[in-house]
């Protein structure tokens, strides 16, 4: 009762968005994946492009997104959204196609079609997590799992022996001339979280322009993979995850080419 | 300064202490009571509440609206 007199004087300054549906989401307390569905609603509803928004969605944690996501979406398989996606947008030039992968997608099984979109140019956008894990199936390790990272696949701690190097996909596709805007961003502090909705709302408007394919890497979390606490995840994040994957722009268009 | 206060949504609330973590103020904090699904969820326990919006920002169930004072009323209230 008292909270209510207090807010009578007071304007609403941040609420959900209402481009996202009001289902519950399933993902684990503390997930980064709610965190990028949130902001990616938000970006749509503030360019006023909820109607002309096609989505696809990944197989992975986050294969409900079309559940939480009120807008047009369409459901691909297992590493193959940036190929649905490059039908979508060729089927219809004129509406923002975006495909929302995590590691195991984007980087693992989906490696050829992710490469090759980018190759071909298609003007379409690809949001890739980045977790280092498996989360879905249970923390498997993934091809962008860090050294010494334990998975249940790699029990004693990942080793370049037996299992190679971490991938930086980001960094592999930034050479490509079809990639218009490479960059790398994160949701674990309120900052980054701010960053990454800027360089959302860049590639959207670089899409409008059909200057090429924007690929924006996220650095997320994983709390149940990892097995700890979503705060022990922030550090995590901060001493491990971000040394080797960077924060930053990758490759920007030139001022005059905008 | 200006004052502001959150609404939490304690049912879509997961208690992953994200936003007790952005919180500069310290205002946030973890209820002792449990909510129908069985998480311990938050709540605004200190009045000094700034509506800087960090903590709606990093919440990934969307459950905080954040209400602000607007700049004239702050200045009648000065």
């Amino acid at each position: 009762m008292s909270q209510e007199i207090l807010l009578e004087d007071m304007q609403c300054v941040y609420q959900k968005p209402a481009t996202l549906t009001d289902d519950y989401m399933h993902y684990c307390p503390g997930c980064g994946h709610a965190v990028a569905h949130k902001i990616l609603m938000e970006v749509v509803q503030e360019m006023g492009i909820q109607e002309d928004v096609i989505g696809v969605a990944p197989v992975g944690c986050s294969v409900f997104a079309y559940n939480y996501m009120n807008i047009d979406m369409q459901e691909a398989a297992h590493g193959r959204a940036s190929a649905v996606a490059t039908g979508i947008k060729r089927v219809l030039p004129e509406k923002y196609v975006f495909s929302y992968q995590g590691d195991g997608d984007l980087a693992a099984i989906g490696t050829a079609e992710t490469i090759h979109t980018i190759n071909r140019g298609e003007n379409i956008l690809m949001v890739f997590i980045n977790n280092g894990i498996y989360g879905m199936t249970g923390g498997q390790m993934a091809p962008t799992s860090l050294f010494g990272q334990i998975t249940s696949t790699s029990p004693y701690g990942r080793d370049v022996e037996h299992n190679g190097y971490p991938l930086k996909i980001t960094e592999l596709i930034a050479h490509l001339p079809g990639a218009f805007y490479v960059t790398r961003q994160a949701v674990h502090t309120p900052n980054t979280v701010r960053k990454f909705k800027k360089a959302l709302r860049n590639a959207f408007e670089f899409q409008k322009l059909k200057k090429g394919t924007c690929f924006i890497e996220v650095v997320s979390n994983c709390p149940s993979g990892w097995k700890m606490t979503p705060k022990e995840t922030l550090t995590y994040i901060e001493e491990k995850m971000l040394p080797e994957y960077p924060l930053g722009d990758l490759k920007v268009p030139a001022q005059n080419n905008i | 300064m200006i004052k502001g206060t959150v609404l939490i949504n304690s049912e879509n609330c997961k208690g992953c202490e994200l936003c007790i973590v952005a919180c500069s103020q310290e205002s946030l904090s973890l209820s002792q009571k449990i909510n129908l699904r069985g998480y311990r969820y938050v709540e605004l326990s200190q009045d000094n509440c700034t509506g800087c919006t960090n903590c709606a920002i990093v919440c990934p169930d969307s459950a905080i609206t954040v209400y602000r004072q607007s700049k004239q009323n702050y200045k009648k209230a000065v």
